[in-house]
């Protein structure tokens, strides 16, 4: 395991709930491990969101004093140069969406490049509206790395319609999954499957990572 | 049928629109609803239409108006402080009789306010969208699906009716991701516009879109004329939902976000034996007047669960000619009551009226 892990991708592929699945995977492994938020561009649903669930399992959490307030402030806290530069603690990174999100990215990447112990992940999405096919996620990834300077190492795959999922959806992207990796000539690193569906996947040749179920707003049900 | 997709609220919104035929899109960035023009300004290039940024809110409701003459499908969108800039422009559209489709995603105010969910410029969407005497259809979705639903009902009621449809959606709607079905383009209505000023082609006389009238004795007659077409959708085109109403003695009257809680407090309500009911207006313009009234003759109390300091609780009085109680449930400032908020209020309401 490398000491650094980067999650980025096109806006709502599911990085922030990855990072913070991630970082508890770490944890469980033994290893003492810390979350930076560098979202400067989501208003609602972020790494805060999770803050008493990663305090719980002792992970801290690195993020702006200004999220989930009500400023709109692409701010970062000083503490990220302090926790890139220790280097006896690993480090999850959820990136901002995009390239806009990525470009906050940028200022840290020399430091990041320079200790040469990171993963830089690509959280795939093809049930996206902009990344349904291979050749738009690529794209996206490209941007990603000209604004962010850092190039990916890995993709993860996260396709899904949110909680109504089923193992179905996901091997469906199968093929779109394998034309990405190709396209970039990168490993795909695991498939991100929900507890829910997870059982279904037993026998399956692919390396994956059990998610968590995230909290969802309440919805509308018909009348029964 | 088409595959289903997951979008945020603002992205149903965007492709709904393309989807509805919209090619022209003007706004100005603002949270919690930058996403629409952000994807519009990845879309719109690819389709051989119109994205731009414009210099001000004010400045793209009357590219909207510009376009809207010409006879296209067009919108804008903003947020609550950016809304209230547009109001100049939704009255000269109504005024001109133009269609037009714009989209509130509401945020805290009053002022700068903050950028998280609310849903307090309800007055502003149904009651005050700029001067003068003018009605805009208030269309209020409560999930993702759903925005991108009215966003086509939207274009077709504002074409048929010559008037604005506003979507009125709160940060949450907006924010929020949710899997989603775009309707095919063969199912969306379209409207002949003789009135547009396209080139007379020295075919017809010319068509004049215009807000002014010289004489008071015909801006009068417009203005009659207008509120017919007003009362034909009052008629027509309320739209609501109900839940557990037929034995409901409480019934709370909620829409956006705020009906979703509740939804669950009346579930949580009735595993505990208290017969509560809801109604959520889908149309707050027309407001579902006769179905309220109605419901008042068998339930007992009313309750408006609002992220507002009571504002459709008024209405819910009026359509009710005050003959129940109307209670209020709310959090403002950003703030979502939770179903336990929700149900305390129903339980406070059940102990008063036994």
């Amino acid at each position: 395991m490398k000491r650094i892990t980067l999650f980025a991708g096109h806006y709502g592929s599911g990085k922030t709930n990855i990072a913070v699945n991630y970082a508890k995977f770490i944890k469980s492994e033994g290893f003492d491990v810390s979350i930076i938020d560098l979202d400067i561009v989501n208003p609602y649903f972020r790494t805060k969101d999770s803050e008493e669930d990663l305090k719980k399992c002792g992970i801290e959490l690195v993020s702006s004093e200004y999220a989930n307030t009500n400023l709109d402030a692409p701010a970062l806290p000083k503490e990220i140069y302090a926790r890139i530069a220790d280097k006896s603690k690993k480090l999850v990174i959820d990136v901002g969406g995009d390239d806009r999100g990525a470009v906050a990215l940028g200022r840290f990447a020399p430091d990041i490049t320079d200790e040469n112990d990171f993963e830089m992940l690509f959280v795939a999405n093809f049930y996206r509206p902009l990344t349904q096919i291979a050749e738009d996620a690529l794209q996206v990834m490209r941007e990603i790395e000209l604004a962010g300077h850092i190039r990916f190492t890995g993709i993860v795959h996260n396709s899904n319609i949110g909680d109504e999922t089923t193992a179905f959806d996901i091997t469906k992207k199968e093929k779109e999954l394998k034309k990405l990796a190709e396209l970039s000539k990168l490993p795909v690193v695991f498939t991100a499957v929900s507890e829910n569906v997870y059982p279904e996947f037993q026998n399956s040749n692919s390396e994956l990572f059990k998610l968590e179920l995230q909290k969802k707003y309440y919805k509308i049900e018909k009348e029964i | 049928m088409a595959e289903k997709v997951l979008m945020k609220g603002n992205e149903a919104i965007a492709e709904a629109a393309i989807k509805a035929g919209c090619r022209h899109y003007f706004g100005y960035p603002i949270t919690p609803q930058t996403e629409i023009a952000a994807y519009m300004a990845k879309r719109m290039p690819k389709i051989g239409g119109t994205f731009l940024q414009a210099e001000s809110e004010i400045a793209a409701i009357n590219m909207v108006y510009g376009v809207s003459a010409a006879g296209k499908r067009v919108m804008t969108s903003s947020s609550s402080p950016g809304v209230a800039l547009k109001s100049e422009g939704l009255s000269y559209l109504a005024g001109s009789d133009l269609p037009a489709f714009v989209v509130n995603v509401q945020r805290g105010g009053p002022g700068l306010g903050g950028i998280q969910p609310s849903q307090s410029d309800y007055f502003q969407a149904t009651k005050a969208g700029g001067h003068g005497d003018f009605r805009m259809i208030v269309l209020a979705p409560a999930s993702v699906q759903e925005m991108a639903d009215l966003t086509i009902k939207g274009f077709e009621l504002a074409d048929e009716y010559r008037m604005t449809a506003m979507i009125l959606a709160d940060g949450t709607m907006g924010q929020m991701m949710e899997p989603v079905e775009i309707r095919d383009d063969a199912e969306i209505k379209t409207f002949d516009k003789p009135w547009a000023v396209t080139g007379t082609q020295k075919k017809r006389e010319h068509n004049i879109v215009n807000s002014l009238y010289l004489k008071p004795e015909q801006l009068e007659k417009e203005n009659f004329t207008r509120f017919e077409r007003y009362k034909k959708i009052e008629e027509n085109e309320v739209m609501y939902e109900e839940f557990m109403m037929d034995d409901a003695e409480i019934c709370i009257v909620a829409f956006g976000i705020a009906a979703r809680v509740s939804q669950n407090a009346v579930v949580e309500a009735r595993k505990q034996g208290i017969k509560a009911g809801m109604i959520r207006p889908i149309t707050l313009w027309p407001f579902p007047k006769k179905r309220l009234l109605e419901a008042s003759k068998n339930v007992k109390a009313f309750i408006s669960v609002e992220l507002s300091m009571g504002q459709m609780v008024e209405d819910i009085e009026l359509a009710t000619k005050c003959t129940r109680p109307v209670m209020l449930c709310n959090r403002v400032g950003g703030m979502i009551p939770s179903p336990e908020e929700v149900l305390q209020k129903i339980k406070e309401t059940q102990g008063g009226i036994n």
